[in-house]
């Protein structure tokens, strides 16, 4: 191989401050995307359990649809695509005066995408519950919401904490997709380093390290919460 | 016993090899490349997909273009010197951001496409005799005021990462204090969207690179190229570092056609006015080039 290796350039200026930079947009990007993965695969995974009709056509709509098209195709369409549906001055809104349109596009995209796979983990977790929990409930004079939030829910996400983890960590990596659309999150900064310095080996391995260490660090988290939410009995990790 | 005969056969399998790559080395005259181009029967052509008229897909889906004609006959000379004349080409498509690693971790023997040869680049990668040049300009709709770069202050420009377009760009706002806003893209075509749908006021890369895609835009009529050069990009075939028996085939063959008119005429081939239709009749700087190149024997 014929290469100058140069591990120093990594800590000279500008390139560190970049690398570092390229790992807080990551963080930023991963961090943002994930609450709205949550807070939406919750509704619609909820949605996609109940005994209403229009709901669950809403729910498996929103599902099929958003967890059928490539990542990628909807980055496109998000930023490109999306400004053009709207009205002509929406449109320049979206594309010019949004406080920065590529990271809040990302963080769109990337949200609405992992809440199609936050909802059907939801929709599993509660589901493996069974039905006759929720019908003990409403025999005790639960409403539907109440029975939801006292009894399926609090069992569920516990149940669900694992394939949670997966989903957490899926979206930092995913994260690296926004680059696509002009973020400069920790790849393209890396790949920006390559294409200054073409010291591309020494890039990329930091960058290896840094997502290893976010992973690892978000393993570690969800590991804890695991188990001291475990339902006793259930899945449990002390059961052996 | 068993693993006495396996080490016995292992001891003389690794001498008829090392033969081998002895006799192989001679035929390459010391040529590390020659040599695993050899040893292969393989010679691994790096080629871009959509560098409109240096070296994209074509219809059978072969990379064809200015610098794959220009490549194709310095992979002849190479048939010629290793006396294999069934020597296959391997393509690998590349990208502006992988070219340099690949060439560098010997995945590819030779890269066509439209690679600007500069210092910082020379540490990683050899170059072939300069064969094309351009510089950086802006492409901007019809209208928007926009001549220089100095009128877009406080405008929008797109960049595409990781290009020598980009750091021109940023090199000359901080010199000249011009306030830019950018939009970074992926590539030309997004690029090229991002001016279309007005996310940009211009973008910015090689003015023929430009010219293609206007030439291939819906509205050709509706978008400009203006402004002097902001950079000076002369493209040049990369080949693998610290081999200059190699390098000298390529140099060999590029200076006959410049000094025979080949070069010429494969350029007005491409490009005036070439397959699609882009028009540009070679400029005086490129022939000059031509002249200076054509080394003799």
């Amino acid at each position: 191989m014929q290469y100058n290796w140069n591990w120093s350039i990594l800590l000279q200026e500008p390139y560190y401050g970049w690398i570092w930079s390229g790992f807080s947009w990551t963080l930023a990007t991963g961090c943002a995307a994930w609450v709205i993965a949550i807070s939406l695969g919750s509704v619609i995974g909820v949605m996609r359990t109940t005994q209403v009709p229009i709901l669950r056509t809403i729910g498996t709509c929103y599902v099929e649809l958003f967890r059928n098209i490539p990542l990628l195709v909807q980055m496109f369409l998000w930023y490109f695509v999306f400004p053009e549906l709207l009205s002509k001055d929406a449109g320049m809104w979206v594309k010019r005066e949004m406080p920065m349109p590529e990271y809040s596009t990302a963080v769109v995209c990337l949200g609405t995408y992992h809440a199609s796979r936050v909802a059907e983990q939801v929709r599993a977790g509660i589901e493996s519950i069974g039905q006759g929990q929720r019908y003990a409930g409403l025999a005790m004079g639960l409403t539907p919401v109440q029975v939801y939030r006292y009894v399926l829910l609090p069992v569920s996400y516990r149940i669900i904490v694992p394939p949670l983890t997966s989903d957490f960590l899926g979206i930092i990596k995913n994260s690296s997709l926004a680059l696509t659309i002009g973020v400069l999150e920790l790849t393209a900064q890396t790949r920006q380093i390559e294409e200054y310095t073409f010291q591309g080996f020494e890039a990329f391995t930091t960058a290896t390290v840094l997502y290893i260490v976010v992973t690892a660090v978000v393993m570690a988290m969800m590991r804890v919460v695991e188990k001291k939410t475990a339902v006793p009995g259930m899945l449990s990790l002390e059961a052996k | 016993m068993m693993l006495r005969k396996l080490g016995i056969a292992a001891v003389a399998l690794s001498a008829v090899a090392l033969v081998a790559t002895g006799v192989q080395a001679a035929g390459a005259d010391g040529s590390p490349v020659l040599t695993r181009i050899k040893e292969r029967g393989v010679i691994n052509m790096g080629h871009r997909e959509s560098s409109v008229p240096f070296s994209y897909i074509g219809p059978d889906g072969k990379p064809i273009g200015y610098s794959v004609d220009l490549c194709m006959k310095i992979i002849d000379q190479v048939k010629a010197e290793l006396k294999m004349p069934n020597l296959k080409i391997k393509y690998v498509p590349v990208t502006s951001q992988t070219r340099i690693a690949l060439m560098a971790n010997g995945t590819i023997d030779i890269e066509c496409g439209s690679t600007t040869n500069n210092l910082t680049r020379q540490k990683q990668v050899d170059y072939l005799p300069v064969t094309f040049i351009t510089g950086t300009k802006l492409a901007s709709k019809k209208g928007s005021g926009i001549k220089e770069i100095e009128d877009m202050n406080g405008k929008t420009i797109a960049l595409s990462l990781g290009t020598t377009n980009e750091k021109a760009i940023k090199r000359v706002a901080k010199e000249k204090g011009i306030k830019l806003k950018y939009v970074m893209v992926k590539d030309h075509p997004q690029g090229w969207l991002a001016l279309e749908t007005g996310r940009a006021d211009a973008y910015a890369t090689d003015d023929v690179l430009l010219f293609g895609l206007i030439s291939k835009s819906k509205n050709p009529g509706q978008f400009q190229v203006t402004g002097r050069f902001l950079s000076y990009d002369p493209y040049g075939i990369m080949v693998p570092r610290n081999d200059s028996t190699y390098r000298r085939l390529g140099t060999v063959v590029l200076a006959d056609l410049m000094r025979s008119g080949g070069a010429q005429k494969i350029y007005d081939k491409w490009f005036n006015p070439g397959p699609t239709k882009i028009n540009m009749p070679i400029s005086s700087t490129l022939k000059t080039g031509f002249e200076i190149q054509a080394l003799p024997h």
